[in-house]
């Protein structure tokens, strides 16, 4: 088992999860809500 | 026999375009799954896409950073972050061989018989540099008046975004096609280039121009699932690299930053045992009928 290595992973997945959560509690949810629920026309490639 | 893989990218594919009303409503999905980022790379103006684009998503957030300074709302885009470094951490570039229905859509279309050819490995650097500028540092950096940027990957390059919207829409809101001009021609192009291109080559597009590939890619050597190399196994027989979706020759390095993991190479390519994974740094496949050797990860 390489310990170092897994602890490594661990803590990225860990950091990861609490930006994660601080997002959404920032309510950053909603800001990608209010943008996918809208046509993108950068997207379609008209604006 | 049902190959499995195949069968997660299907289902993949309709749970993330899942949204069947569009031809009656004839407007995009706009429900809560909304708000959820899908791991791969689907254009959330798809009329049937079912969640967000996590790539537009992170744009999104750069592009309007300033303004969210200036209101005090201090959206730094923590929340597709936070997602893709969690997904990316526990099995590195894993949803693009698996869950990512531009990705599923290319290896469909390398099916198609032809003369084969490879793409130049120097090639592969371009995503870098795709992600840094067009994804990172223009949204941030290039703003208007207001403070405002713009999702330029978006914009100028995603060629989801031309096939998944841009061209059914068009059909939907016949007026959109009166708005087509250089901008949505040049990512036509683009998109017609990399379809001839997904014939010819293999995945062309996560090779050389997926920034979200790229971001993937930066966990393969540290996620939490690993692949394993058995090097006294190897006969460096080339079989991985004959039937590797993205080109890899295995024993150049277990995690390279092009493998997206879809375990074809071990399930059924390697007949020396010479190919596992691990999880959690425990080998979980211990490959082959001879002894037991010292396996190599990273």
């Amino acid at each position: 088992m390489e310990t170092k290595g897994s602890l490594v992973s661990y803590a990225l997945v860990l950091l990861f999860l609490v930006l994660l959560v601080a997002g959404i509690n920032a309510g950053e949810a909603s800001v990608v809500w209010e943008k996918a629920i809208t046509i993108c026309l950068s997207c379609i490639g008209v604006g | 026999m049902v190959d499995i893989r195949r069968l997660i990218q299907t289902v993949s594919v309709f749970l993330c375009n899942a949204w069947m009303l569009f031809p009656f409503t004839k407007n995009i999905y706009q429900g809560e799954l909304k708000s959820v980022c899908v791991p791969g790379l689907n254009c959330y103006s798809c009329p049937a896409a079912t969640g967000a684009c996590p790539l537009g998503s992170l744009q999104t957030f750069f592009a309007g950073i300033r303004p969210s300074f200036r209101t005090g709302s201090y959206h730094l885009g923590l929340y597709v972050i936070g997602m893709l470094g969690l997904v990316g951490g526990l099995v590195g570039r894993m949803p693009c061989a698996w869950v990512c229905p531009f990705g599923f859509m290319q290896e469909l279309l390398h099916k198609i018989p032809s003369r084969k050819m490879e793409i130049p490995r120097f090639l592969s650097w371009v995503k870098y540099g795709v992600l840094a500028l067009f994804v990172i540092l223009f949204p941030l950096v290039i703003v208007d008046v207001f403070g405002y940027g713009e999702n330029w990957f978006c914009k100028y390059i995603c060629p989801a975004g031309t096939l998944e919207a841009g061209l059914p829409l068009a059909f939907l809101q016949p007026h959109l096609r009166e708005l087509w001009g250089a901008l949505f021609y040049g990512k036509l192009a683009i998109l017609v280039l990399l379809l001839v291109l997904m014939v010819y080559t293999r995945r062309p597009f996560c090779r050389v121009l997926c920034p979200l590939g790229a971001i993937y890619s930066l966990f393969n050597k540290v996620s939490v699932f690993r692949m394993v190399y058995y090097p006294d196994r190897c006969v460096r027989c080339d079989e991985c690299y004959r039937n590797c979706p993205m080109g890899i020759k295995f024993y150049e390095g277990a995690n390279q930053s092009d493998c997206i993991r879809c375990l074809q190479c071990m399930r059924k390519s390697c007949k020396y045992g010479a190919i596992g994974f691990s999880i959690n740094g425990v080998a979980t496949i211990v490959p082959g009928p001879k002894e037991k050797t010292e396996a190599v990860s990273g």
